[in-house]
């Protein structure tokens, strides 16, 4: 974990001949008003781009970003400014600007102290130079013909590589000091099937913290084209969806993005300071059926959403949310965690330098029951079996969100029958899990597409679960 | 140096930039390049409970390449304006071209539709207000939702945004184009409690200049309103019914009519409206039209991003479809020719009809007004349309109770048949103005 600080450094601030003494007086300029605490953030990162299309690589973009992010807090006050230039006299000036949210005060003083989170749950590498431009178009190439090959209903193939190479740099006034090197790939394939003048859509993909290795181990990005394919064919023979409520089965693995929606974004500590959530000033209450107990968790090896330390430097964490039905934690960061008297749980995650940080899930999952999956389709007389999803949304306050299904069957007499097209599934969060039923022992976690939305700012995201019977939910298909 | 000023030499800086980026391109030997720069500035203050919460001081930028080598294109970007990092990135698009392949219909749009004529649109009227004053503006605003009834029972705070900043395209047919521009808005978000439910509301308002916003009791006061309104929400039963959307968030449908008939989802054959062009797709009493060049408007431009000329277009005319939304390479691929749309529409709007809402509320007699919508749920390749919602049952044209946790669906092809009439309670927020819209039939699934 050393080099990582040492890597972060040699990147950010060896360029602009900046030092740590430097560092310490930003710092000191930063606490001389009435400033509770103050960080700096540096941030380098390189992010490639490749896109297939109609059989020939078509486009490519590379992006470079770098900057500094100076926040300096007052009670409740958050001031910030950032600079796109790694140098001094830019830093001071940005420091200047965000300390102006309080006025006058006493002298601060800090020494920044080399601290070194314990954990490295992915190698320090760049992704981007992982594998040669050639075998990235080869790939592309092969994703291409293995979807084409599949089916000859398959039209249109668009498959993309994006690869991500983040260095950080963190310096708080509590002396922090940490680094960290944040490598990120993501494939994708998204094919069009027609046949009789009727057309459909699937889409697959994966990604982790590693090198575009991941994708040829275990023929993971084959599995994606072939899976696209399987998706979309599905969907052809699709009829319309039930409407109402009723039970549903969600599959295990993506489908987590219930979790998500429901518990996650309203146990985030802003939300729970601020008592605009629905789950407010209910710590140790049941929200959810006996045997439902819901994670977040920032130190799964290689995963999306994993980090070695969040965006504050604070080491990520395995943070219980929900023990066997009562609610047991939130999500915080520094800011929030120090108002609410508490400590940060590694949740202060921000898009980039140019954004404040927010407490923000990780992988977010729940832990496995004791139910065959088989055996909870089984148990269903009539009901919706849903497997795909795309994105969801949730309204904090009301508690209500949505997740929307791209793949689902109807479940008649214990078995899965036809398949039923796309719809929206709308429930209350601090009501959904306790509707749950039954917990399979088949927990899954994502591929690895999760990207989160929060007030405009987008961060990488993991979810997870086993399959779920929930015994009411809505479903909003046109079949009544 | 004034304002006006400072923006005429920053403006003439990014354009020299974007002639560099264009030089070293050719340079490194491509056939042909274009390069975008742009730079924005800003404040964003929000305010909570009575006091400031968080100052930002906004201050983006970017610079972007495409390079073409015949038919072979790479992009770049960074937000890096070193002079080392023009060199640079030029390079790395230049890297990225070795790799793509031949691509008959790539390139730069036709020189002869470049812009010609670049007409000042009155876009840019800078806000020159202290972080005290904005700060003050915040307060009142939140005060004015607070204080409209003791059901508002907490609240997410006001914020006030004011961005001015810099956009500069050029390419190597010698077209050169660029213009300075305004934001600022003005939003509230309150939080109401009744019988231990809580809902929210917000409301908002923006311009080009800070004069044409709302005052900041008045965005306060409807935001108050528009969440106490909600309070005692419940769910009704699953049903068929007719729907009207409301003005506010009725855009989404246009949105979904602008992804349906642009070129990127025909040539993929991704839009349930392929090979629908002269064909009806509306009932005739429907005209929807682009007017890019609308002084002052928020959506307006006099060239898209590729440099093309934008000029005023019928889209739905007496129901029909009349045209695409093409730029340069899906034009291409259709055999057609560019509609001045890469990147996207410029003020669109859809021709208002003679009632006003409560009108349209009496048209419909019994049904579902939609206040909010939630989630994605629209597959673009079939038109099918599953979205969360929440509004108001009406009967008699009378509103009766605020409803939640309901979906509505259909299908959006038979949604925008079935389009009865447009209200004349125009929104004007944003780049699409639209009334609210009264739709036959769709699916509620409630309880």
């Amino acid at each position: 974990m050393s080099d990582n600080i040492e890597i972060a450094r040699s990147t950010l601030l060896t360029p602009a001949s900046l030092s740590d003494g430097d560092l310490d007086r930003v710092m000191d300029q930063l606490l001389t008003s009435q400033i509770d605490a103050a960080d700096l953030y540096f941030q380098a990162s390189r992010l490639e781009s490749w896109v297939l299309e109609d059989g020939i690589i078509r486009d490519g973009n590379y992006n470079i970003e770098q900057g500094v992010g100076v926040r300096a807090i007052s009670g409740e006050k958050t001031g910030f400014a950032y600079t796109d230039e790694i140098t001094l006299p830019s830093l001071l000036e940005a420091g200047r600007t965000a300390r102006a949210i309080a006025r006058a005060g006493a002298e601060g003083k800090t020494r920044l102290s080399r601290t070194a989170p314990a954990q490295q749950l992915y190698a320090a590498i760049n992704p981007l130079d992982s594998m040669s431009e050639e075998e990235k178009i080869a790939l592309l190439r092969k994703l291409d013909t293995e979807a084409r090959q599949q089916d000859p209903r398959v039209q249109q193939v668009i498959a993309s590589l994006v690869a991500a190479h983040d260095v950080v740099l963190v310096a708080a006034s509590d002396g922090t000091l940490c680094g960290d090197v944040r490598p990120l790939v993501r494939c994708n394939v998204h094919v069009i099937v027609e046949s009789d003048g009727k057309r459909e859509q699937g889409s697959s993909g994966g990604g982790a913290r590693e090198g575009f290795q991941f994708f040829i181990d275990e023929d993971r990005a084959l599995g994606y084209a072939r899976e696209a394919v399987r998706q979309a064919l599905v969907n052809l023979e699709a009829d319309a969806a039930p409407a109402g409520t009723m039970t549903v089965v969600l599959g295990s693995g993506w489908p987590g993005i219930l979790l998500h929606e429901a518990i996650g974004h309203g146990l985030e500590g802003d939300f729970n300071r601020k008592g605009t959530s629905a789950f407010s000033g209910r710590m140790g209450e049941k929200v959810a059926a006996s045997g439902c107990t819901v994670v977040d968790d920032g130190t799964l090896p290689g995963r999306r959403g994993s980090l070695n330390m969040d965006d504050e430097g604070t080491p990520s964490e395995c943070t219980v949310l929900i023990e066997d039905g009562l609610l047991k934690g939130y999500m915080q960061d520094k800011h929030n965690a120090h108002l609410m008297g508490t400590r940060s749980t590694g949740n202060g995650r921000r898009e980039s330098y140019a954004h404040l940080p927010l407490p923000r899930m990780t992988n977010t999952y729940m832990l496995p029951g004791q139910h065959d999956p088989g055996e909870i389709i089984a148990s269903v007389k009539k009901g919706l079996y849903a497997v795909n999803f795309g994105g969801g949304q949730v309204d904090i306050t009301s508690g209500k969100f949505v997740f929307s299904a791209s793949e689902a069957y109807l479940i008649e007499n214990g078995k899965v029958t036809r398949p039923v097209r796309g719809a929206t599934l709308i429930g209350s969060g601090p009501e959904v899990l306790t509707e749950v039923s039954m917990i399979g022992n088949d927990l899954e976690l994502d591929a690895g597409v999760g990207t989160c939305g929060k007030e405009g700012q987008s961060v990488p995201v993991g979810v997870g679960q086993p399959t779920l019977r929930i015994d009411n939910l809505t479903v909003g298909g046109t079949s009544a | 140096m004034s304002e006006q000023n400072q923006m005429t030499t920053r403006q003439a800086q990014l354009e020299q930039m974007v002639h560099d980026l264009l030089k070293e391109a050719k340079q490194l030997g491509a056939s042909s390049a274009e390069a975008a720069v742009s730079s924005d500035s800003g404040l964003s203050i929000s305010v909570r409970k009575g006091d400031v919460e968080t100052i930002e001081h906004i201050r983006d930028q970017g610079l972007g390449i495409t390079v073409y080598f015949g038919q072979r294109k790479g992009s770049a970007s960074t937000s890096d304006f070193k002079p080392g990092a023009i060199k640079d990135t030029v390079r790395a698009a230049c890297n990225i071209a070795r790799y793509t392949n031949e691509d008959p219909y790539s390139g730069l749009a036709d020189a002869e539709l470049m812009a010609t004529d670049l007409p000042d649109l009155d876009l840019y009227h800078p806000w020159d207000i202290t972080p005290e004053a904005a700060i003050e503006l915040g307060i009142t605003c939140e005060k004015a939702a607070l204080d409209f009834d003791r059901r508002i029972s907490n609240t997410e705070g006001a914020s006030i945004n004011s961005h001015s900043g810099l956009h500069v395209y050029g390419n190597s047919h010698g077209f050169i184009g660029g213009y300075p521009s305004s934001r600022h808005s003005l939003s509230c978000s309150v939080i109401g409690e009744q019988d231990g439910a809580m809902q929210r509301d917000y409301w908002y308002t923006v311009g080009r200049k800070s004069t044409d916003l709302e005052t900041a009791s008045a965005v306060g006061r409807t935001a108050g309103e528009r969440t106490l309104a909600r309070l005692g929400a419940r769910k009704i039963s699953t049903r068929q019914t007719p729907v009207i959307f409301r003005a506010d968030i009725a855009g989404g449908l246009l949105r979904s009519l602008v992804g349906a008939i642009s070129g990127s989802s025909l040539y993929r054959k991704a839009s349930f409206l392929l090979d629908h062009l002269g064909k009806p797709i509306f009932p005739a009493h429907i005209q929807i039209q682009e007017n890019p060049l609308i002084p002052g408007g928020l959506g307006s431009a006099s060239f898209d991003s590729e440099g093309v000329a934008t000029y005023d277009k019928q889209i739905i005319r007496n129901g029909v479809l009349e045209t695409y939304l093409l730029g340069s390479y899906s034009a291409r691929k259709l055999g057609m020719q560019s509609t001045a749309n890469a990147g996207g529409t410029h003020n669109l709007s859809i021709t208002p009809g003679d009632l006003d809402l409560n009108g349209l509320l009496k048209e419909m007699g019994s049904g579902l007004l939609i206040t909010e919508m939630m989630g994605q749920g629209v597959n673009m390749v079939t038109g099918d349309y599953s979205r969360g919602a929440a509004g108001f049952w009406v009967e008699q044209g009378e509103i009766q109770f605020p409803v939640e946790e309901i979906t509505i669906a259909g299908n959006l092809k038979q949604m925008f048949a079935q389009l009865l009439a447009v209200g004349n309670d125009e929104e004007r927020r944003g780049n699409i103005r639209t009334g609210s819209l009264l739709i036959e039939q769709m699916t509620v699934a409630g309880e």
